[in-house]
């Protein structure tokens, strides 16, 4: 690696992110391979506790590249990492949008715009059931996942309340 | 990039047309609730709280986002955000939903790296990752209820399809997309 590591850093992951399609978690295995195979920027361990910290901290998780460029580059490496994997896509989302709503009563437009809200539908439904394969490994942690879909389906309560709960539940050792 | 073709994000009335600043903070607290994915907090504050969209421009705009290439609740702040006000909007909300991650993962990193320890961490995780999942499981029976309420048409089959196809299957995403959209966007094409 006699390239400078930010180039080699925004290189792979703005190429990574532009064939992203499917978000962060899709992404996720070609990072692996990058980082610890490819690259050898951080050992297994590191970039499953870069994983941990990304999965603990708000907000896309996405943000695990920050934490590999940090580790990779510092502070500059975190931007660059962070820009890189963003960047390319929200331009392209941003160009993608508005020649979109200028076809807003385009015949074409309207049929793949309800053409992919049910495709999309499933994909999250997907997710939320691949997650609750791996999150709900135990009887409480399974109650916990189902009270919380009934009360945040059915009340107004900030779900908040319940992440808090579930969170002490978790730091008892239950889980 | 200018703003100047005119830009007319999508007719929609003044009234509920956020400003910039409401705009940021908007995605600001979307981000920081967002444990375990920010889709849940976008739509209960876009839909549920602001009245920003109804729940079918939502189910529209996020479908979008998440067929392009990238992180879907990112791509999301920047088709969300240039509807509502060009480019300045994409920027704004963009920041919001970004800025403050990024101070808490790097804050987080750093502790790390000194301490280490992430056991605590992680369990208390476990229970918030396990309370996100049902919140996830939540809006998702949200958003796919104005499609099951039609009536019963090709909609509900094709989000049951390419569940099984993800979920249980376990085919490549790609796959799936290149499977199905063509599909379902013939089958809406022609009933129109």
């Amino acid at each position: 690696m006699n390239d400078s590591p930010l180039l080699a850093l925004f290189g792979y992951f703005a190429l990574l992110s532009l064939f992203a399609v499917g978000g962060a978690n899709a992404a996720i295995p070609e990072m692996h391979r990058i980082s610890v195979e490819v690259m050898h920027w951080m050992t297994d361990r590191q970039f499953a506790d870069s994983f941990a910290i990304a999965q603990v901290s708000p907000g896309p998780n996405i943000i695990i590249v920050t934490l590999i460029g940090y580790h990779v580059a510092g502070f500059a490496g975190a931007a660059v990492a962070t820009a890189a994997m963003c960047g390319p896509t929200c331009i392209l989302a941003f160009l993608v949008t508005r020649t979109w709503d200028r076809f807003k009563e385009a015949r074409w437009r309207i049929a793949i715009q309800s053409g992919l809200v049910p495709v999309s539908l499933g994909l999250i439904g997907a997710s939320a059931f691949v997650l609750a394969r791996t999150a709900d490994h135990n009887a409480i942690a399974a109650i916990i996942t189902a009270v919380t879909a009934l009360v945040a389906y059915a009340t107004r309560i900030n779900p908040l309340w319940i992440f808090a709960v579930g969170g002490l539940i978790g730091l008892t050792g239950w889980l | 990039m200018s703003d100047s073709t005119g830009s007319s994000p999508v007719a929609i009335p003044a009234s509920t047309r956020p400003s910039l600043s409401e705009l940021f903070r908007a995605f600001v607290v979307v981000s920081i609730s967002g444990f375990g994915g920010a889709l849940p907090w976008a739509r209960r504050m876009i839909v549920e709280q602001k009245h920003w969209m109804t729940a079918d421009e939502f189910n529209e705009a996020f479908a979008l986002s998440q067929f392009l290439p990238g992180p879907n609740v990112v791509n999301f702040s920047v088709v969300f955000g240039s509807r509502f006000a060009g480019a300045s909007g994409a920027a704004v909300a963009l920041a919001g939903l970004m800025g403050p991650p990024l101070i808490i993962v790097m804050v987080l990193a750093i502790l790390y790296a000194r301490f280490g320890d992430i056991e605590t961490l992680s369990r208390i995780l476990a229970g918030i990752t396990a309370a996100a999942t049902g919140l996830l499981i939540a809006v998702v029976a949200k958003m796919a209820a104005p499609l099951f309420r039609k009536r019963w048409d090709w909609m509900p089959l094709i989000a049951i399809a390419a569940f099984i196809g993800v979920a249980i299957m376990q085919w490549p995403l790609p796959y799936i997309f290149a499977g199905l959209a063509p599909v379902s966007v013939a089958l809406a094409w022609m009933k129109r």
